[in-house]
């Protein structure tokens, strides 16, 4: 498929470029909140001309003025990958073949999975009228999971284009993504892409741009294989500031380790310049780095003498450690110190106090620690949202309370640690964080505060020295057929979902908003939704505070002893549910022992639900065959090795197994 | 016949060709794994792979013969026998057991060959218990007087189920009234001396059905019995049949039920258990088998057959467990080229040996007693490593262990439960070995 951009204004001022996009004040009602919208005029086609430069660049003719750093986001699937890739072709930045697939997309995980995880920046040389433009390309992340990855590629952006499908119309990650680019005032071009599909239908979602989004239908831009060829240079007044007779200043935007060169810091050029040689201070460290390596992303590295205002690259720089290449970091000439960059720092903060999906991490065997440390370090480095903190845990050892953005995020951080750094872990379910309100005044001397967040269920503090609990809860936005409303209403209902609105967004498509407990979801909801509307719905969330929630602290016992590590706070509501659940995935993995093992669950002394383990009547058998005792020695050994290994509880022998197979996730 | 004759007149004519010694077997010979004495004797075990037909249960090391090989396989036996005694320098063999297979299918002048073999090179008393496993078909049963006469003294009778039935669906080559032949048979030939394996937790079998067998088989067998749970294993025409669903297999329950309750009827009929599955009465204990569960050092002679002897013949000072090549066809080259076809050695180091001795000690109604575990580990008692452990005491304080001036054996009930104490017991005896090796 050959999609395209259009690109316009080359031969006008500086002002002359600005002039194109319009500003509106412009009133979302569903948000009740104004925004500011640059938006470019011109956005229809024109015929495409490009030249493919050659290889020795020379970075110094492209000024400010001839540079466009723009992204694409949209929903997962709906052709952002596709696009990228066949921007890449038509620049010449890549060989055209039909080969090239998510080439953007280099990690394992990403190809498997066929999204986008980790932004990539691409620079693309292009001319039109005579003129030689360099077009930075940002690749960005579909999900809402990546979508810190979004904002951070966005500070780096002047405009979007917001890719729709023309098959499957606004989406509800369409809606989170635009949502960003608006917030980030970014020109926002809505491209409705796959309009040569048989039930592609572009006019229904023009009619929904307009209704969700308030951008007239004129504005979209309709692509298909093959044909309209169009170009689109969006620029916003950011690029109005940037120099190359400033100061040198860049936003470190993206970082990479590679084992034999250090850490590789994607940068954004904000003023001045910078060459191989030049001396460079980290602001977050305040540590100087001589440049060995600096150069653009095509998307391979591309080594170059200078990087110039307004240009986007990478560069290297002899930093060793993961950690000095923060990302949102600024840096800048030794000799020249300016004022440090805002950086994602605010963005994240937020993210972790209210939508972080913490769960703990723990390497197989203890002996893989050290490793597994290492790996997680280095892929942090690549990944600044998740959070860190050591955890142990009397059943799995040492290990990680980690803290990631939501369900996928995990998984791609688990996979990626399988992939990349062959690291094994047992992930234990992802647990919310509570609050309490504490009403002691003793404990609020101790604490330094009233409220207190429960990371640790141990920490539970007890009904009485408490005025409230409080739990997490996200406004989710369901976009689905109508047919299926009446078994997601359901569903919704069952999560203890409250109805925010609905709204019909076209004849058949209906945007439903719930207000729900973040632990209701975090688990399979989305896999619930996705296989009760045939895969047709889609539901993104943003964070929305604490509520008062009914909690409680409920224990599991072996033979009456409570284990620790399986204490869970639940909903009042959902603890016969949970406690039923636990002890029968205990049950099943418990081996019989030579007595009778009582799994409970209880709050406090009152027991809601009990399996029972019957003990073993016999277990020794059969003869040894001429001698042949080394099999039985091998297995003898290993139930031995096992034994070792089990935690004792009471009297009873839970093997490991035991203990991830309750915490685990549910494999789906 | 000629072999025997010939047997007969070595014996008679020429006692040199069978070295005898004063040396009495018995059950006290000192031993610890540096003592000369424990590297002196052995038993024998020997193999014949061949069956008739497959058994629907069994996944055991056996062979369709394609062609008619006996000469060659009596010949390779005697060669990787004299081999491996060589290798073993034992001067005594206490005692020969032929398993298989099927090893009444093997002619008796294979067996007297190879007992033949035996008695030139070593001392074979001829009190020492030479058994073979005999399958209860009319062939065996005609064969029986034969195998006697080649020196077997001791017959052990795969009878396995009286009911017509289930010898069927087990896919047995014999019908209930060949069993009771043979038994009778064998019974005159060797009074005491005959054995039969009964199987229980058959499929479809109830604890009443179950019941009612042993007792039918109780009045007519002799002084050994020999007690065996059905044991699916993967890769059999009854996993198959019981993973499809045609077959359906009792309940742990239920055979936990039969295994009580036969012990119960056999104790009833004057029969003292003295091992997990073996029962005997008036002094016919299974010596070949004793001799495993004492630690002894066996050689295993055939293919697939396994071996526990220190090769002192090489110079070697460690037991090694020895596993001879599983396929005969290859076996048999392997022989022919060097002599043996020992494909795996591995060595036992004290700890791996003490274990063995601890696992199979522990099968024995008296368990291990101090002065046996003493021989091989002068320096660490069954008291410094057990009687220190908290799990050890729950279980002596349940009943199922005991450990006292005898030694450490199991309690009636838990005897039953074995399997769940040994990795116990392991632990403990691994934790106290490496102690005692950090404080040396």
């Amino acid at each position: 498929m050959t999609y395209f951009l259009v690109k316009q204004l080359c031969d006008i001022s500086l002002l002359g470029r600005v002039l194109p996009f319009k500003v509106c004040r412009r009133k979302i009602p569903s948000y009740n909140i104004c925004y500011r919208v640059l938006r470019h005029c011109l956005v229809k086609s024109l015929p495409l001309l490009f030249v493919v430069p050659k290889d020795a660049v020379d970075l110094s003719k492209f000024p400010v003025d001839k540079i466009r750093n723009f992204c694409i986001i949209a929903h997962i699937d709906h052709g952002k990958s596709t696009l990228a890739d066949r921007l890449l072709e038509m620049t010449g930045a890549i060989a055209k073949t039909e080969k090239n697939k998510q080439v953007l997309d280099k990690l394992q995980v990403e190809r498997e999975r066929g999204i986008t995880v980790k932004a990539q920046t691409a620079s693309l040389f292009y001319s039109h009228d005579g003129q030689e433009y360099l077009l930075n390309l940002i690749d960005t992340p579909g999900h809402v999971d990546f979508s810190y990855e979004v904002s951070r590629s966005l500070s780096a952006c002047q405009g979007v284009l917001l890719i729709i499908d023309a098959n499957q119309g606004i989406q509800a990650q369409t809606v989170a993504n635009f949502y960003l680019a608006f917030e980030a005032q970014l020109a926002i071009i809505p491209v409705i892409n796959k309009i040569d599909l048989k039930n592609a239908d572009p006019e229904r979602v023009e009619s929904q741009i307009e209704k969700v989004f308030d951008i007239p239908r004129e504005e979209c831009i309709r692509v298909r294989d093959g044909g309209n060829m169009l170009t689109v240079s969006p620029r916003s007044s950011k690029g109005s500031h940037r120099s190359v007779d400033d100061p040198f200043k860049a936003l470190v935007f993206d970082s990479n380790f590679d084992h034999y060169r250090g850490v590789v810091a994607n940068i954004a050029v904000i003023g001045g310049r910078v060459k191989k040689g030049d001396n460079i201070v980290s602001a977050h460290l305040s540590k100087t780095y001589e440049v060995n390596e600096l150069g653009l992303l095509r998307p391979e590295e591309h080594a170059t003498q200078k990087l110039f205002a307004g240009q986007v690259g990478y560069i290297i720089a002899g930093m060793k450690d993961v950690k000095e290449a923060q990302i949102g970091d600024t840096l800048y000439r030794h000799d020249h110190p300016v004022q440090a960059l805002p950086g994602f720092k605010p963005a994240k903060a937020m993210v972790f106090l209210f939508c972080s999906w913490p769960l703990s991490m723990y390497p197989m065997d203890q002996s893989e620690y050290p490793a597994l440390r290492s790996a997680i370090e280095r892929l942090t480095l690549n990944d600044s949202s998740v959070t860190v903190q050591r955890d142990s845990s009397l059943a799995l050892g040492a290990g990680w309370r980690l803290g990631f953005l939501g369900l996928l995020h995990m998984e791609v951080f688990n996979q990626r640690l399988e992939q990349e750094y062959n690291a094994s872990v047992i992930v234990t379910s992802p647990t919310v964080p509570y609050k309490a309100i504490l009403s002691s005044a003793k404990l609020i001397k101790e604490h330094g505060g009233e409220e207190v967040t429960i990371v640790n269920p141990a920490q539970f503090p007890d009904r009485s020295v408490v005025l409230e609990y409080l739990e997490p809860m996200v406004l989710g936005t369901i976009l689905a057929p109508d047919a299926y409303t009446g078994k997601i209403m359901s569903l919704c209902l069952s999560r203890r979902g409250v109805q925010k609105s609905m709204v019909y967004i076209d004849e058949q498509r209906v945007m439903l908003k719930y207000l729900f407990p973040l632990n209701e979801i975090v688990v399979d909801f989305y896999d619930l939704l996705k296989s009760m509307s045939s895969g047709y719905a889609s539901f993104d969330y943003e964070n929305a505070d604490y509520q008062a929630a009914d909690l409680i602290k409920m224990d599991i016992l072996l033979n009456g002893r409570p284990v620790e590590e399986l204490t869970t706070i639940v909903h009042r509501e959902r603890a016969y549910s949970t406690g039923k659940a636990m002890c029968e995935r205990l049950k099943e993995s418990i081996p019989r022992q030579m007595f009778e093992i009582a799994i409970q669950a209880a709050i406090g002394s009152k027991v809601i639900a009990r399996e029972t383990v019957k003990a073993f009547r016999k277990n020794v058998l059969a003869k040894c065959y001429g001698g042949d005792i080394t099999r039985k020695m091998k297995l003898l050994k290993r139930q031995a090795e096992g034994k070792k290994k089990m935690r004792r509880v009471g009297n009873v022998d839970v093997p490991k197994d035991a203990f991830i197979s309750v915490l685990k996730r549910k494999e789906k | 016949m000629i072999t025997y004759m010939f047997r007969k007149a070595s014996r008679g004519f020429s006692p040199g060709l069978r070295r005898f010694s004063d040396l009495k077997v018995t059950e006290h010979v000192p031993e610890s794994p540096a003592s000369p004495r424990l590297t002196e004797q052995a038993s024998l075990y020997v193999h014949w792979p061949y069956c008739l037909r497959r058994c629907t249960y069994c996944n055991f090391n056996k062979y369709i013969p394609k062609e008619n090989n006996e000469d060659i396989m009596a010949k390779c036996l005697q060669r990787e026998t004299e081999t491996l005694l060589q290798l073993s320098q034992v001067s005594c063999i206490t005692s020969v057991f032929f398993g298989g297979g099927t090893p009444s299918l093997a002619h008796p002048s294979t067996i007297a060959k190879i007992l033949e073999t035996v008695s030139k090179q070593v001392n074979l008393s001829d009190e020492a218990e030479v058994t073979l496993e005999v399958n209860p078909t009319p062939v065996g049963m005609s064969k029986l007087k034969d195998y006697h006469h080649a020196g077997v003294n001791r017959f052990s009778i795969g009878v396995q189920s009286l009911q017509a039935k289930d010898l069927k669906s087990l896919g047995r080559d014999h019908n209930s009234l060949d069993a009771l032949q043979t038994l009778a048979e064998a019974r005159k030939l060797c009074p005491g001396g005959v054995s039969v394996d009964i199987m229980f937790g058959r499929p479809n079998q109830t604890t009443e059905l179950w019941s009612r067998e042993l007792s039918e088989m109780l009045r007519v067998c002799d002084d050994h019995v020999s007690l065996y749970q059905l044991t699916l294993e993967r890769g059999t025409q009854l996993f198959k049949q019981v993973q499809s669903g045609q077959v359906t297999m009792p309940t742990e329950e239920i055979t936990a039920e039969m295994y009580q309750c036969a012990r119960t009827t056999l104790q009833q009929h004057g029969f003292q258990q003295y091992e997990v599955s073996n029962f005997a009465k008036n002094n016919s204990e299974s010596r070949h088998n004793l001799s495993y569960w004492t630690g002894r050092q066996y050689i295993g002679v055939g293919p697939g057959a396994h071996g526990r002897f220190v090769p002192l013949g090489e110079g070697g000072v460690a037991r090694e467990a020895r596993t001879q090549t599983l396929e005969p066809d290859v076996w048999i080259r392997e022989v022919r080229q060097r002599g043996h076809g020992t494909r795996r050695r591995i060595q036992l180091g004290h700890l791996e040996l003490l274990e063995e001795v601890l696992v199979m000690g522990m099968r024995m109604t008296t368990g291990i007693n101090h002065k046996h575990w003493e021989l091989f580990s002068p320096e660490l008692s069954l008291l410094e490593i057990f009687g220190g452990s908290l799990v050890v005491q729950e279980l002596l304080q349940h009943g199922q262990l005991i450990l006292d001036d005898r030694g450490l054996r199991c309690s009636w009930e838990g005897l039953a439960l074995l399997d769940s104490m040994l990795p116990v017991l392991l632990v403990e005896l691994e934790r106290g070995f490496s102690q005692k090796l950090a404080a040396n």
